[in-house]
């Protein structure tokens, strides 16, 4: 492993290079939080945030804990009552990318937050939904966040809370689904895609230092990997600086 | 119309009501949450979008049989586990559970503000959310043959929610976000407002929600009534105290204390609750 930064700080760096100055992005609580607003303070200073308590075009200058922080209020270009963004901002299809996490993902990038175990009788009951079914289905492309893991990354999801891929090519079209769902999982290894003939889960980068082999490792399906395996470029000073101010890493 | 708040919760909240406590992270109505333990309520239907902290003590207390929600967690610290021991548990009751999105849910307050038995949405399609969730539906458009979810209108019996202020006349000011409070409160058959002062007049502030005193069943004077959540321009949110209920939500005997210490309530008792 290269050292000069954790595995936690290069996902959050390849995941915040996924977002312009161009872009709308909703964005989640947690790491999609941190890589938005490590975007929007180094190559992608116009980038839109949108959070789901309301707040459009909103720029903290601290991280919030949680999607409704005041500090989020006070620097939005506007805040709206939850019906409206739901109904007005991200239903008719006005958001580019969907930034979610995730506790399981799946082969096709299905997405479960609602429980580990069965439904009725859940092991583990986790929060729910939120607002991810819809910002999984309307935004224009979905980009995931999440830890790469046996645990984590499943053949099937034990509940479907959001939907990526269905069960593979057409399944969301079948379903009415707008927008093109999860195109870009990012983790702590590497970057996956879907096949474009498949739909399924594929390796296409790897963080330097890790191999496809502990991608796979970490993948509790038969991981495919890409001929033309990319290495995410590493992260710059600046990047790093900038990431460390956000998280309180840097001991200031 | 200005009463003390134990007056408020015990004329307005019902044993068996369905209730509401809205807030979407700002001006959540923590103390109603606690007045409503202190003076023992059983058998309540929850209803919220987003329940966090207060529900999670609602719930840990034995007050409710059921919970209408879209996402129970503690923002921004991980799970609720009085809310987890309910579900997983039936600790110290079972809990029954109607389960949306938020899109859903936001809807059905729509719905329910507006008179109409039930909202249309672009939403649910293809997730398991439909299966375990009876009051996820699908319609065809009348006008496109288009194929659309459908949830029913929500009409808690009472809303309660907390705001920054309220007039003599009973008249509500809220701003910052606002999230769902209107339409929760326009849904409602009753409704309480915690407020943090009474003003003679209410200045008009940028992006405010006013509510007319007619759609205002009581109103408290509750300084601090939202913490630990914020009331914008009043206080700050208190993440600390968040971070903190983790350790106090992960352990009965630790919740136990923080009911006798906190509420001055007695410790559930499993089973015997409702």
């Amino acid at each position: 492993m290269t050292t000069g930064y954790t595995s936690d700080e290069i996902m959050t760096v390849a995941a915040a290079r996924c977002l312009t100055s161009q872009t709308a992005c909703f964005v989640g609580i947690g790491l999609p939080s941190t890589a938005a607003n490590l975007a929007v303070r180094t190559h992608a200073p116009g980038l839109w945030m949108i959070y789901e308590s309301g707040t459009l075009g909103t720029r903290p200058d601290t991280l919030p804990l949680s999607i409704g922080d005041g500090v989020l209020a006070e620097t939005a270009d506007t805040v709206v009552s939850v019906p409206e963004v739901f109904n007005y901002w991200l239903q008719p299809g006005r958001i580019d990318v969907g930034f979610l996490g995730a506790a399981q993902i799946d082969r096709y990038a299905n997405i479960n937050t609602t429980v580990i175990g069965d439904y009725t009788d859940p092991k583990v009951r986790l929060p729910g939904a939120g607002g991810a079914p819809e910002i999984a289905a309307s935004c224009r492309e979905v980009v995931v966040i999440v830890r790469q893991s046996r645990r984590a990354f499943v053949e099937r999801v034990d509940f479907v809370t959001s939907v990526g891929h269905g069960a593979g090519p057409g399944d969301r079209e079948r379903l009415g689904l707008r927008g093109a769902g999860p195109t870009r999982v990012i983790t702590d290894l590497g970057v996956l895609e879907p096949d474009p003939a498949t739909r399924e889960l594929t390796l296409v980068q790897v963080h330097p230092g890790v191999s496809a082999e502990d991608a796979r490792a970490a993948t509790g399906w038969d991981l495919a990997v890409a001929p033309d395996l990319a290495t995410t470029p590493e992260p710059t000073p600046e990047e790093l600086k900038v990431l460390r101010s956000l998280t309180g890493a840097d001991g200031v | 119309m200005i009463v003390p708040l134990d007056e408020g919760v015990r004329e307005l909240v019902h044993d068996g009501d369905t209730v509401a406590l809205e807030g979407f992270t700002h001006l959540i109505p923590v103390a109603a949450g606690h007045e409503i333990i202190r003076q023992g309520r059983r058998d309540l239907t929850l209803v919220r979008m987003t329940p966090d902290v207060v529900y999670d003590q609602v719930i840990g207390a034995g007050c409710a049989a059921r919970l209408v929600f879209s996402w129970g967690g503690n923002p921004g610290v991980g799970s609720l586990h009085r809310f987890r021991d309910a579900i997983q548990n039936g600790w110290p009751r079972p809990l029954e559970i109607e389960e949306h999105s938020h899109a859903g849910m936001a809807n059905r307050y729509v719905a329910g503000a507006s008179g109409v038995p039930f909202a249309v949405l672009r939403g649910y399609a293809g997730t398991d959310l439909v299966d375990q969730t009876p009051t996820i539906k699908t319609v065809e458009c009348p006008f496109t043959g288009e194929r659309l979810a459908a949830v029913p209108a929500l009409n808690p019996d009472v809303t309660v929610i907390h705001a920054q202020r309220a007039d003599r006349a009973g008249n509500v000011q809220l701003w910052g976000i606002t999230g769902i409070q209107k339409e929760a409160v326009l849904a409602a058959r009753r409704s309480l407002v915690t407020v943090e002062e009474v003003v003679d007049r209410l200045e008009p502030v940028p992006g405010q929600v006013l509510l007319p005193s007619r759609v205002v069943t009581a109103v408290s004077v509750v300084p601090g009534g939202a913490r630990p959540s914020y009331a914008h321009g009043y206080y700050a949110r208190d993440n600390a105290a968040y971070q903190a209920w983790d350790a106090v939500s992960r352990d009965r005997d630790a919740f136990a204390r923080w009911l006798a210490d906190e509420i001055g309530a007695p410790a559930p008792l499993p089973g015997k609750a409702g």
